[in-house]
């Protein structure tokens, strides 16, 4: 069922027989996927399938749920990112996320984007920071935009500025993947297209898992399209051939229902 | 068909006309019942605070007898005050000191008080003990320190101060009645007279009361009983609760809030400080007087006592409000932080904390000052004692506010006192004003809405 990905490319992320509890309900209930090197793959479902708890146990941001766990292994390079011996600070570090609702800190713009090298140690001095800030920014294309105002609180900015902020603020780790769920669900169309731009170009330098609400979203930025039904991936494929010649019924029967 | 619809929908429009008149006249009741509960609310506040000032403010004045007095040479007939001889030492002469302060001590001050009223009215021949039921007992003796402390007034004519006595005060404020018949009367009928006579002279003048706010409580003169001593007691175990319940408070309830695990020890912990804030208040003075006083053997009356059951008594309070201010905190400020993969301890020092230090502050300030106005826990370790000293250290004994309030409020001389302890109140109810402002600029302050 699962074709294989694109070749030429490392495995990046894989999950290998994930299942998900919250209490004793299975949220996920067995996923097995692998996110290539510089892959953008999408996730799509009915809601309340799973997809955000499923992109969650990715970066371990489910630790923080109280009942919350998780069964399997999660391997990003080859390791387990479950093992006793990960730090989750490190991983998360490495494996960043954007939320669904914009969140800046109630900082100001530089802070924000500065306060993950800062923690993480990866600046030498302030000069250095002010580069990390500046590349961050630019790359999630909010410079231009921001320059005259670094001291102003990110909160000020619009919707589609502050995930960008977001989204700027996660890169200046420099993580490996960076995970979305639904990005663009609080946003308007300007600034959905902006994200989507962004995330083509981030996708040279990143693997990017997103969940997405968006059929057609999915079809314009993702190279894989993961298809979640009731805690399970039933079909992952060439974004292409699943809008065009899905495999599995259920996935014809979402995409279709979906488009009318 | 058609207007088979149409009747219907008429019939449905007339229904929801009816419940929308309903509706109305229901938020409309609603509207007034709640502007009559706070109407209420605000009517028994006014009344309160009408009350409580409107005796409590005149109080800050108080009969004060301005007149010269001739230090008559005759009458404080001691000898120059000693003065240190070259080859003396250090101790004998200060033993001579001691000895010339104490020849001060046996000098008749009443007769030069009773001379002074005298020299007044020359024609009259006023009793000695007449004049004297004039003067606050406490006075002679401030008159013998002005001496020994500056001898050179010795046979000079000063123009002086002094308290009226509490019964001449509550004559001439009009606070007994004067149509009573003598036998009710407090004062005798001639200092009666001699006292509105000065008054009317201009010698007695209500001035504005530093006794009250400078001198400790007294027995024997009630008109310079004063509020420092309670001031400062009350000083002391503000300080201790802010240096004890706030940051053991604050430091518990994110320990309990952030990082403790859930299970059956953290959710008994968390039942009982719950129920903890909830003890009657007199419970934690047992506790004092047992633990503190019995078992550690604190002394009594002390304000490190006061201070500390007061701690315990707000420590539940400050560590609800603290976790209730952590709660408020949105959960996407901690995905942000988390995310990005700052630890735990991180994300609340750096973005959690901050966020809810407006509320964790005002919190913990209120529960100080409820804290503040405890009475009935102080009762129980002694703080009710009598004491004539300003505390000069948290050990020493001393009383507070809500105390002395309470003791002036028992206090026999009735009319004197009602209003004296009103100013106390207004005493206390303005330290606690002054905490609450203070947290209102601190939330001001802090609260940098982004
Ligand atoms: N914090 C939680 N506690 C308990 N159940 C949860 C929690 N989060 C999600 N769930 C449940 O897990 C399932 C998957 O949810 P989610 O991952 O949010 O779905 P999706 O993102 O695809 O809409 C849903 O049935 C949801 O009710
Ligand atoms: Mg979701």
């Amino acid at each position: 069922m699962q074709k294989a990905p694109q070749q030429g490319r490392d495995v990046k992320l894989s999950a290998r027989g994930v299942k998900v509890f919250y209490d004793d309900t299975a949220a996920i209930k067995g996923i097995d996927l692998e996110l290539m090197d510089k892959e953008v793959v999408a996730f799509i479902g009915p809601s309340g399938c799973g997809k955000s708890t499923f992109l969650r146990t990715l970066n371990r941001m489910n630790d923080t749920i109280k009942g919350c766990r998780v069964e399997g292994e999660v391997l990003l390079d080859g390791e387990d990112i479950y093992a006793p011996s990960v730090d989750v600070v490190m991983l998360r570090a490495r494996v960043g996320m954007v939320f669904q609702k914009p969140n800046p800190f109630p900082k100001s713009i530089y802070e924000n984007v500065a306060y993950g090298p800062k923690i993480h140690g990866l600046a030498r001095g302030r000069g250095d920071l002010d580069d990390i800030v500046e590349q961050s920014l630019r790359r999630a294309g909010l410079w231009d935009e921001v320059k005259d105002r670094l001291n102003q609180p990110g909160t000020g900015l619009s919707g589609g500025q502050q995930q960008r902020l977001c989204i700027a603020r996660a890169i200046a780790v420099s993580p490996e993947v960076i995970l979305m769920d639904e990005p663009c669900s609080a946003l308007d169309p300007i600034a959905t297209t902006k994200i989507e731009e962004l995330i083509a170009e981030l996708s040279s330098q990143f693997t990017i898992a997103i969940v997405t609400h968006s059929m057609q979203q999915a079809a314009r930025v993702s190279d894989r399209t993961a298809y979640f039904h009731l805690g399970e991936v039933i079909e992952v494929n060439a974004t292409e051939q699943v809008f065009t010649q899905p495999e599995n019924p259920l996935t014809e029967a979402y995409i279709t229902g979906r488009f009318g | 068909m058609e207007s088979h619809t149409l009747s219907t929908q008429d019939v449905l429009h007339e229904r929801m006309a009816k419940k929308l008149k309903q509706r109305h006249r229901r938020e409309r009741l609603f509207k007034f019942a709640g502007l009559l509960a706070t109407c209420l609310g605000l009517a028994f506040v006014a009344f309160l605070f009408i009350s409580i000032l409107s005796r409590g403010i005149p109080a800050f004045w108080q009969s004060t007898i301005s007149i010269p007095v001739y230090i008559d040479p005759e009458l404080v007939a001691v000898e120059a005050p000693p003065e240190r001889e070259p080859q003396e030492s250090q101790a004998a002469f200060k033993a001579r000191q001691d000895a010339w302060r104490n020849g001060l001590m046996r000098v008749s001050w009443n007769a030069v008080l009773a001379a002074a009223v005298a020299d007044l009215y020359p024609q009259e021949d006023f009793a000695v003990r007449d004049v004297l039921a004039l003067f606050t007992s406490a006075e002679r003796h401030r008159l013998r320190d002005l001496v020994a402390q500056d001898p050179s007034v010795i046979g000079s004519t000063l123009t002086l101060n002094f308290l009226a006595h509490a019964n001449v005060d509550v004559w001439l404020r009009g606070n007994i009645s004067r149509d009573l018949p003598d036998a009710q009367q407090q004062l005798p009928p001639k200092v009666r007279a001699l006292a509105d006579r000065m008054a009317a002279d201009g010698y007695i003048q209500q001035r504005f009361s530093k006794a009250l706010f400078l001198n400790t409580d007294s027995r024997s003169s009630a008109a310079s009983a004063g509020l420092s001593g309670a001031f400062m007691g009350s000083l002391f175990m503000m300080l201790i609760v802010l240096l004890l319940a706030v940051p053991v408070g604050v430091a518990s309830a994110i320990y309990l809030e952030e990082f403790a695990p859930e299970n059956t020890w953290t959710n008994v912990v968390e039942v009982n400080i719950n129920n903890l804030a909830a003890v009657p208040s007199i419970v934690f003075g047992l506790l004092g007087a047992a633990l503190l006083i019995g078992w550690f053997k604190l002394p009594l009356s002390a304000p490190l006592v006061g201070g500390l059951v007061l701690s315990l008594m707000a420590l539940p309070t400050v560590i609800i409000a603290t976790r209730s201010a952590l709660q408020a905190v949105p959960s996407s400020v901690r995905d942000a932080a988390l995310g990005i993969g700052a630890s735990k301890v991180q994300m609340v020092f750096h973005h959690v904390l901050p966020l809810a230090l407006p509320g964790v502050l005002t919190g913990a300030i209120l529960a100080v000052a409820q804290s503040l106005g405890e009475t009935a826990p102080l009762l129980l370790i002694g703080m009710n004692a009598f004491v004539a000293n300003v505390p000069s250290t948290p050990m020493d004994q001393a009383t507070a506010l809500p105390v002395q309030i309470f003791l002036w409020q028992g206090n026999e001389l009735r009319n004197f006192f009602e209003a004296r302890t009103a100013a106390a109140i207004v005493v206390l109810l303005a330290m606690m004003l002054g905490l609450n402002l203070f947290a209102v600029w601190l939330r001001k302050r802090l609260e940098k809405r982004w």
